[in-house]
């Protein structure tokens, strides 16, 4: 995959001295236009995001064309580091990644290994190494995608084994360019922390990408995607009472953007199923089997008056 | 006397890039990869020592030939053999398993005869390279 390049460039290619390589072909022979629109129209919101990943597309893309025409620059480094509070997307942008990388030959399966500190220190001495090299070997060919990896470098504990995982993986991070993509992701200032204090995986990752919090009409728009994937709705009252929900709960602690929204929804669909239960007898249709009514989100622990000492994610 | 064993013992030695393309054809069949090294040639010598633990859950052959290069690391002068296993019901055994790295001499075998009652010969085979200990056979 890596050292193909479409038929048309191979065939002028040579032959003439300023051949005009055309950028369209490729573009539409990696596919990776029509991925780069699912992820514009599959993600509310996300622009910063979006735009930093096109970007990284691009570059791919036009290094391929170079390499097609044997201009190299060596093979250009792809380790990301992916910042943001808890629900705004990593994991899922970091899937898209991998299916883009792939797309345009930079890795090979394409495939995402998600691991956290557990999967990679061990418990005694002599432990961890295997265990990473375990996991890198199944990351090899795809992307591997560390999740809160602030964790992986406890600097309380100078005997902490997250040092040694941290060894490995840089020297595969340096040495195995082309087999394995790294994603670092975590909350913004604790992996800027993680990053002074491990100068040396800083300097190996090309990509700080961050991911911004969701504004309110942007929750809306998630919410009603999700809804719509699981086959409900809203009724208008309902609609009206998500609205009031997003603005309250964002103001809350603990808030994990969309995932606290597809938990409010998880909990409304379980109302509903109690709510149609209780009415028994009452002739039930596929309409009502469908809709979401308001009050069943405003049962929601949210609305109550105490709301200011709640801090569970009712 | 250069040894033969596995699937490919008719060919000549495989090339990194032959492994490469063994190996990927094993993981897109499911199988699991492990491998094993020795330094006693002897055919009756079927248990060798593990090198590692099978490799489970691999997507590339990337994992695989980092992991061959390990083994050539630790034992330049040892026989290593890469095994695939296939887990599947009916099968649950060895699919495929050839010679990734051999010593650079090996000395070959030396026929020994023992007369049994009544002029009966038997015959067996020994070879050379275990004239000396363990771990320092072909150094």
């Amino acid at each position: 995959m890596t050292s193909q390049t479409d038929p048309g460039t191979t065939a002028v290619g040579p032959a003439a001295s300023a051949p005009p390589l055309d950028l369209e072909a490729a573009l539409a022979d990696s596919q990776v236009e029509e991925l780069l629109a699912t992820l514009d129209r599959d993600l509310v919101g996300l622009v910063p995001v979006k735009t930093r990943i096109r970007e990284i597309a691009a570059l791919l893309l036009i290094e391929k064309l170079r390499m097609g025409v044997g201009l190299s620059a060596g093979p250009p480094s792809l380790h990301m580091s992916f910042t943001g509070n808890p629900g705004t997307g990593k994991t899922t942008v970091a899937m898209r990644m991998a299916e883009i990388l792939h797309r345009l030959g930079y890795s090979r399966k394409g495939h995402l290994v998600a691991v956290t500190r557990d999967d990679l220190v061990g418990q005694f001495i002599g432990h961890t190494a295997p265990k990473t090299k375990e996991v890198l070997k199944r990351a090899m060919g795809g992307v591997l995608f560390i999740d809160e990896a602030y964790y992986l470098y406890r600097p309380e504990n100078e005997r902490d084994y997250g040092q040694e995982a941290i060894e490995i993986l840089l020297q595969v991070m340096e040495n195995q360019r082309d087999d394995l993509v790294v994603i670092l992701a975590g909350y913004k200032d604790r992996m800027e922390r993680f990053f002074q204090m491990n100068p040396g995986m800083s300097s190996r990752i090309a990509h700080h990408v961050d991911f911004p919090d969701y504004e309110a009409d942007e929750l809306f728009s998630i919410a009603e995607l999700m809804l719509e994937r699981m086959q409900y709705r809203l009724s208008p009252d309902a609609a009206r009472a998500l609205g009031e929900y997003i603005d309250r709960r964002r103001m809350q602690r603990n808030f994990a953007n969309a995932r606290s929204i597809r938990n409010a929804l998880d909990r409304a669909r379980l109302r509903q199923a109690n709510r149609l239960f209780d009415r028994r007898g009452a002739p039930l249709g596929r309409e009502d089997l469908m809709t979401i009514e308001a009050e069943d989100i405003r049962a929601s622990r949210v609305f109550d008056r105490s709301e200011t000492t709640v801090e569970g994610s009712q | 006397m250069r040894i033969t064993q596995g699937t490919f013992s008719f060919l000549p030695d495989l090339t990194d890039d032959q492994i490469r393309a063994q190996i990927e054809y094993c993981l897109g069949q499911g199988w699991a990869i492990s491998l094993e090294y020795t330094d006693d040639p002897h055919p009756r010598n079927t248990y060798w020592e593990m090198f590692g633990m099978p490799m489970f859950d691999l997507r590339d052959a990337a994992g695989v030939m980092t992991e061959v290069q390990a083994a050539r690391g630790t034992f330049p002068d040892h026989y290593i053999k890469l095994n695939a296993f296939d887990s599947t019901h009916g099968f649950e055994t060895i699919r495929l398993s050839f010679i990734v790295n051999r010593p650079l001499h090996e000395p070959g075998f030396a026929l020994g005869r023992e007369e049994a009652a009544g002029r009966t010969i038997r015959y067996t085979i020994r070879p050379y390279a275990t004239d000396r200990p363990e771990g320092g056979r072909y150094s």
